[in-house]
């Protein structure tokens, strides 16, 4: 997997509450196989029937087409379980969120795909939206070494917390899958061990 | 011993080894696959030259982006077929049991795992789909993956779980007439919004869930991704045995005894504790409709839409007007008598037989009102079959309901089935999130029995002033 360690660049700030990944991902662009899913990212929000863009959304609009954060509402990436919500956001370019919660799934996806999910109080992410070097120029550095977002040439920032295992995969690049094949006798034996205590598990349908 | 609460004993159960990170490696007793969200996962499976660990406990069923129009092939929605190729190529390859177009099994992969008694009380089930948690329904610990994570579980038959809070909702006082558990989930969803569940495995009990059918129970836990929860579930019981037994993939024989004799255990115990605690009075339960774009915009029919000017959460307020102003409908006032242009009948929420009995008994005699388009896709072809069989395909033909085969159709608008910009649908399904029935469609949730009484009257209505069926 992708690394992540640090990151300086442009943010978009979208402040809705519970942005799901039907909005990320419009099941239009899922279903036409081979699109680039970052051509999608937020679809229908960003551009009109006709294909054309819709120039008040805030990702076509200078600066923040080459935003490589979000800043967004409570519960964001709510709904489907569609991982093609953070493949679509890695397709733009973003590779950190910024909100308050995100839903239990969506949240587990990114970390799978090196896509930084960091979740701040409302309080703290009002801090750094009222900062005024971010308002002079919409930036901010995140840095998971230190678990620190801050704005280029302003304050000190604000610190985040996140799972120490799930830091440390980011930062080093783990892959889940080889991680877990470490333990491949264990889970051999939990199979032969739990065949004969609940045999019905592993032989769905059959009569011992 | 500790007392222990459900989710503890099944999680108990499952654990291979406590991993450093203090997440916790579990077996998968089943793992579920579909068309739409499994091909990347085959894909990097077949590129790291690994093959499925334990294909017997490995099920697929095509039905997110199968077309519903009867007659259907693999083709008739052509932007499925590539997916359909692959999810039947990767079953064969990989030795996976599926259930293909012009099977008689074929359905929505949270109707099918139970009625096929795939899903058993006291497993773990997993599949890359949010609404998994309807399997816990049957007292199985069940919830929704991303890609990822279906590959890891076809990698390992293990998914690596950080052991979820514990949430119960205590279901008490008897339903009243024309209130179904699709308005019992949604009042509650609510009641405590979409993000309530986030972190949690949430346990449905008390007297008013114990005396539900097994198709009810599995409506209720399949919306426990809206109120946030990965997993819901509900203790199993005799109707749950009794529901199971004969069932294809359900044990038989003395594996049958032996199993039943085990998910006796399945509760939880005296005095377990809780990280949260709700209570629901469902006499105070009336059928529910949203009237937002989250299901968490629900009302009882008689209630009012609300007013943003009375939110003092500024976030919120924004939400609400937004919310409004996508659907089209005033703040301040009733739902009721808002016209409508569709009524879709199915889902993985509320596609199945029971379901389409309930939407039956208030369509029958009676005629989709003119102008509106009405739709009832069963959950399954079992379901399909059944329904035939109890001639309700002839009710709903007659009513001028269109009568589909089985899919997700447009729950999720990706089959072909959608409804076109600025048009108005109250669907039995799960979400009312913008576009998610197609790019500016504007949905209503409720249960099938209120889906199908604004069928035949054109508007949003309340089911309850619809004396039993017309024959
Ligand atoms: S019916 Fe809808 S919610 Fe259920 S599995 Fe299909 S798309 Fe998902």
């Amino acid at each position: 997997m992708d690394k992540f360690t640090t990151l300086t660049g442009t943010a978009a700030v979208m402040p809705l509450e519970n942005i799901n990944t039907d909005a990320i991902i419009p099941v239009t662009w899922i279903v036409n196989y081979g699109r680039d899913l970052g051509e999608g990212l937020f679809g229908v929000w960003r551009y009109h029937a006709d294909g054309t863009e819709r120039t008040e959304f805030v990702l076509n609009q200078a600066p923040y087409r080459d935003a490589c954060i979000l800043v967004g509402g409570r519960n964001f990436g709510c709904g489907s379980s569609r991982e093609e919500a953070v493949w679509a956001l890695l397709g733009f370019g973003i590779r950190c969120v910024i909100a308050p919660s995100f839903g239990d799934i969506f949240y587990e996806n990114s970390f799978k795909n090196a896509l930084l999910p960091i979740r701040m109080a409302q309080e703290d992410i009002d801090v750094l939206m009222r900062d005024p070097a971010f308002v002079a120029g919409a930036k901010l550095v995140v840095d998971l070494e230190t678990c620190r977002v801050s704005v280029p040439g302003g304050s000190n920032g604000i610190a985040f917390d996140i799972d120490p295992a799930r830091r440390e995969a980011l930062l080093q690049g783990f892959d889940h899958i080889d991680l877990t094949r470490q333990h491949v006798d264990e889970i051999a034996a939990f199979q032969a061990a739990d065949k004969a205590r609940r045999p019905w598990v592993h032989a769905p349908g059959k009569g011992e | 011993m500790t007392p222990r609460t459900l989710v503890d004993k099944i999680w108990d159960n499952h654990v291979i080894r406590r991993l450093q990170s203090g997440a916790d490696l579990l077996h998968v007793d089943r793992h579920l696959v579909h068309e739409m969200t499994s091909h990347r996962a085959f894909d990097s499976l077949r590129k790291r030259g690994i093959g499925v660990q334990s294909p017997d406990l490995t099920f697929a069923a095509v039905d997110h982006i199968v077309a519903t129009l009867p007659g259907r092939g693999e083709a008739t929605n052509p932007a499925g077929l590539p997916f359909i190729r692959m999810w039947r190529q990767n079953c064969e390859e990989f030795g996976i049991t599926r259930f293909d177009i012009g099977d008689p099994r074929q359905g929505i992969v949270h109707v099918v795992g139970p009625e096929l008694g795939i899903d058993l009380p006291g497993c773990t089930l997993v599949c890359g789909d949010s609404h998994t948690a309807s399997n816990g329904g049957l007292g199985a610990l069940a919830w929704g993956i991303g890609s990822s994570e279906v590959e890891h579980v076809l990698a390992t038959q293990t998914i690596v779980q950080t052991r979820p809070k514990r949430m119960r909702i205590w279901f008490e006082g008897a339903l009243g007439a024309g209130v179904s558990a699709k308005d019992m989930i949604l009042y509650v969803i609510g009641k405590l919004g979409t993000a309530a569940g986030v972190g949690y495995a949430v346990e449905y009990a008390g007297p008013a869930i114990q005396a539900l059918p097994v198709e009810s129970r599995l409506t209720i836990c399949n919306m426990s991704i809206e109120l946030g929860a990965r997993a819901g579930l509900i203790a199993p019981d005799e109707v749950t045995f009794a529901w199971l037994k004969g069932r294809e993939f359900a044990p038989k024989g003395r594996a049958w005894d032996a199993a039943v004799a085990d998910w006796r255990d399945l509760h939880s115990d005296d005095g377990a504790v809780f990280d949260r605690e709700v209570t629901i009075d469902c006499t105070q339960i009336a059928p529910q409709v949203t009237w937002g774009t989250s299901p968490q915009d629900v009302v009882g029919i008689g209630e009012n839409v609300p007013d943003p000017a009375a939110i003092d959460d500024p976030v919120r307020r924004a939400a609400v007007e937004r919310a409004i102003g996508y659907i089209g409908v005033t703040a301040g006032r009733p739902l009721d008598g808002t016209p409508i242009d569709y009524a879709f009948i199915g889902s993985c929420t509320n596609g199945r037989f029971s379901d389409l009995v309930a939407a039956a008994e208030v369509a029958r005699g009676r005629k989709v009102a003119p102008g509106v388009i009405a739709l009832v896709v069963p959950g399954s072809m079992q379901v399909r079959q059944a329904a035939i069989d109890a001639g309700l395909d002839k009710v709903f033909l007659d009513a001028g309901f269109e009568w589909r085969e089985a899919g997700c159709s447009m729950c999720v608008a990706g089959n072909g089935d959608f409804i076109p910009p600025g048009k108005r649908c109250i669907a039995t399904s799960n979400r009312n999130f913008e576009s998610r029935q197609g790019p500016g469609s504007r949905t209503h949730l409720a249960s099938p029995a209120s889906v199908a009484a604004a069928a035949v009257s054109g508007r949003i209505v309340d089911v309850r002033t619809f004396s039993g069926s017309k024959s």
